[in-house]
């Protein structure tokens, strides 16, 4: 069992947590993952890790209600545990492997939209830790929903925050904000990291394909396993089948095939709907989503 | 009774369990047990000791049977198998110990699995289990894996008073017991924890939710962890797929992960939170053991199955019974014919299969004969699911986070097969992740010589 030492609130359907694993939190870097089940009958959950902290033996996850198993998770106070807590899992983030020196010669721009923001943070904190400053875009949809807004003002360089409907802030889609930054201000970067829905990864990789400006993502396909054992979270990357759980999440943008892995997100969308609504509305659902018989 | 016939097992009638996953075969009962050992000879030099990978004594046990002595026939087996309730249900034993009985000259050979299966039911349903060692030796072994080939290292260890924890990746411990060997043929809430709380009342420690290679490597639990010695015990978990275009299309699953989602995570019930893509016409490509599992298990799920293998049916690589259960329960085989495009439709789910027929040309170096395609014979088959179950490898997250730990060009790692030394000190390996996907039966040798050369090892030291 893998307590929690720490459940909050960030917005609405937004949640962080603090969990005791100590083998997770000695071993992981930014850009790892972990995965998650609640309990006998749950299933696994993947999430990236925003944070951690050796001494103590806690990583921090933060998640979003999107179906089931989340909203459930989201009922989880301070006190109670995780059944499994697994990891970590995944590749590091490259600039963790490669020489610091190297690292600090390029100029780094990280875009986060909405959840997203929760595993650039462990990154852009790793880079002021090291000595690095870097440019941070946010993206939200409205204010309500903005995350770790103080955390990341710590740890940025420059921090640029917008939403969709500006309610604070700019107003506008992250790719404006890229764009306002290097067409009209003309500043350069040699790597955008960017993490967020993969309609949002999609898009800002339409641009910066454009701009030539190399770009990481941080890619969110269905798994299981997480072991490399099943190929459910399976991507083509360059033309090539990647597992995303030991291949990635991290892949160059510019070649993920995204169309292909946004249908594969919904293989269960069905199952997931049936689902969500029996636990929101219990046995009373019956007859509500137009696909129960 | 007909001494040159087996005594014949229960087994659920095909229409019934096409519809459900319970236990196919229902085993013995006492008469029919004490019965069919009466068949036995009772060999001096027995042969089907040396078909028993890990040699067992057979007669021994079933001369035991046959006088009711169930006890002592369990005490017998314990001597040399730690998970006699899987392996009798799930060995081959028609090319392992059945195969060279004497009895089956003429007639048909003693049913040793079945016999050997209703000893250790009899032991669970008896509350009897093997004797823990007196007290430890004070050194600690780690054994990574909880699959057969780590579960009878782990055990054997313990027996010898070695401090054994196994380290498991999955929140539940078996491998491919747990997650690969679907519940029709093998129960997992009786048959399988039983036998891994037997391992665990021998003092061994079980530590779940550890993946070697990123959660803590092989170096820092010799190093830091305190460890002696090291068995990996990591399988062949990797699946294989083709590269045919249309295979990332939704409804295409590797049988790992379809296995996964209905044993481990026992998608098949509507109490569990993990879903499955049952389809409506499920085509599985393969004909392995693997392949048998993933198709009745999307028949038990309410689909039309057809296995598409590119041989015929005398190269099918499943065992013999399980072929034969498969057609009872209704399965189509698709033999010499081979996919070469997965279509989709605008939604990018599968709607077809584009398959090309094949012949057998020349014996290959393995002996069986090789399928050549037939130019211009390709047709389209109307699936909505696709298994592909083509096989696996070995995972290199291990070899490759570990110092000095050879692998050879499939990934596999080297080891000596008599005692499980590979070419790092103090480090052991055995089953699929040395030899790749095999069997359970091959996997608990492997475990079992494991032990042994651990223990030479750490004797000396």
């Amino acid at each position: 069992m893998f307590r929690i030492l720490k459940a909050e609130q960030l917005a609405e359907k937004i949640f962080l947590m603090d969990v005791e694993a100590p083998r997770v939190a000695k071993a992981c870097e930014p850009g790892e993952f972990v995965i998650v089940r609640m309990d006998e009958k749950g299933e696994r959950i993947p999430l990236t890790i925003c944070d951690f902290d050796r001494e103590k033996g806690t990583v921090t996850i933060v998640f979003q209600i999107v179906g089931a198993s989340t909203q459930k998770m989201a009922g989880l106070q301070a006190g109670d545990a995780f059944e499994d807590f697994v990891g970590p899992l995944g590749q590091p983030s490259e600039f963790v492997k490669e020489d610091i020196e190297e690292v600090k010669k390029r100029k780094y721009l990280f875009v986060a939209g909405g959840v997203g923001t929760a595993p650039v943070y462990p990154q852009v904190k790793w880079m002021k830790e090291h000595g690095i400053d870097v440019d941070v875009i946010v993206g939200s949809k409205t204010k309500d929903l903005l995350l770790l807004e103080d955390k990341m003002r710590e740890q940025a360089g420059n921090l640029y925050i917008t939403t969709d409907d500006g309610s604070y802030e700019r107003k506008g889609m992250v790719t404006e904000v890229i764009k306002d930054l290097v067409v009209n201000q003309g500043k350069k970067y040699d790597v955008c990291v960017a993490i967020g829905p993969m309609i949002m990864m999609k898009f800002v990789c339409l641009l910066t394909k454009d701009l030539g400006l190399p770009t990481i993502v941080s890619m969110n396909p269905i798994m299981v396993d997480g072991t490399g054992m099943c190929g459910a979270c399976r991507l083509s990357v360059g033309g090539e089948v990647k597992f995303a759980c030991v291949d990635g999440p991290e892949f160059d943008g510019h070649l993920v095939n995204f169309d292909e892995a946004m249908k594969r997100q919904q293989i269960y969308k069905t199952e997931e709907g049936r689902a969500m609504l029996k636990a929101l509305e219990g046995d009373t659902h019956h007859g509500g989503c137009g696909n129960c018989e | 009774m007909d001494v040159m016939k087996k005594v014949p097992v229960r087994e659920q009638d095909p229409k019934v369990r096409a519809t459900n996953f319970e236990e196919v075969c229902l085993g013995y009962n006492k008469e029919e047990a004490m019965a069919e050992a009466s068949r036995c000879l009772k060999c001096k030099n027995a042969k089907c000791m040396g078909g028993c990978p890990v040699s067992i004594n057979i007669p021994g046990f079933i001369k035991e049977v046959e006088a009711g002595n169930f006890e002592e026939a369990a005490k017998v087996i314990a001597e040399s198998s730690a998970l006699p309730a899987v392996c009798g249900r799930v060995c081959p034993q028609e090319s392992q110990c059945e195969g060279v009985c004497i009895r089956g000259i003429k007639g048909e050979p003693i049913s040793i699995g079945k016999l050997e299966r209703f000893v250790a039911d009899w032991s669970r349903e008896n509350g009897f289990v093997p004797a823990a060692p007196e007290k430890t030796n004070g050194k600690k072994v780690a054994v990574i894996g909880s699959g057969p080939a780590g579960l009878t290292c782990a055990g054997d260890l313990a027996k010898m008073g070695y401090e054994v924890t196994i380290f498991e990746a999955l929140h539940e411990p078996g491998g491919v017991l747990i997650y690969g060997i679907p519940e029709f043929r093998l129960p997992k809430s009786t048959v399988v924890k039983t036998e891994v709380e037997n391992v665990k009342k021998l003092g061994v420690k079980i530590e779940t939710d550890v993946i070697i290679g990123k959660s803590v490597t092989i170096d820092e639990l010799l190093e830091e962890e305190g460890f002696e010695a090291i068995f990996i015990g990591s399988g062949a978990g990797l699946p294989k797929f083709m590269g045919i275009p249309g295979e990332n299309a939704n409804g295409v699953f590797s049988a790992n992960e379809y296995l996964t989602r209905n044993n481990l995570m026992k998608a098949f019930r509507d109490d569990y939170d993990t879903p499955i893509v049952a389809g409506k016409k499920v085509a599985v490509v393969g004909g392995g053991n693997v392949a048998m599992d993933a198709a009745r298990t999307a028949l038990r799920l309410g689909a039309e199955v057809h296995v598409v293998y590119r041989r015929s049916e005398a190269e099918l690589p499943a065992r013999v019974e399980e072929v034969h259960h498969a057609k009872e329960e209704g399965i189509i085989f698709n033999l010499l014919t081979n996919p070469v495009e997965i279509l989709t439709d605008e939604n990018g789910w599968v709607n077809g299969m584009v398959v090309r027929k094949m012949e057998l040309g020349e014996p290959d170096a393995s002996g069986r004969r090789r399928p050549v395609e037939i130019e211009g014979s390709d047709y389209t088959i109307e699936v909505d699911t696709v298994i592909m179950s083509l096989g696996t490898s070995p995972n290199p997250l291990i070899s490759s986070t570990t110092k000095g730990l050879d692998i050879n060009k499939r990934k596999c790692i080297v080891a000596e097969t008599e005692n499980g030394k590979t070419t790092k000190e103090g480090v052991f390996a055995g089953g699929d992740a040395v030899t790749g996907a095999a069997t359970v039966i091959l996997a608990m040798e492997a475990g079992r010589a494991g032990a042994r050369g651990i223990h030479e090892y750490l004797s000396q030291k």
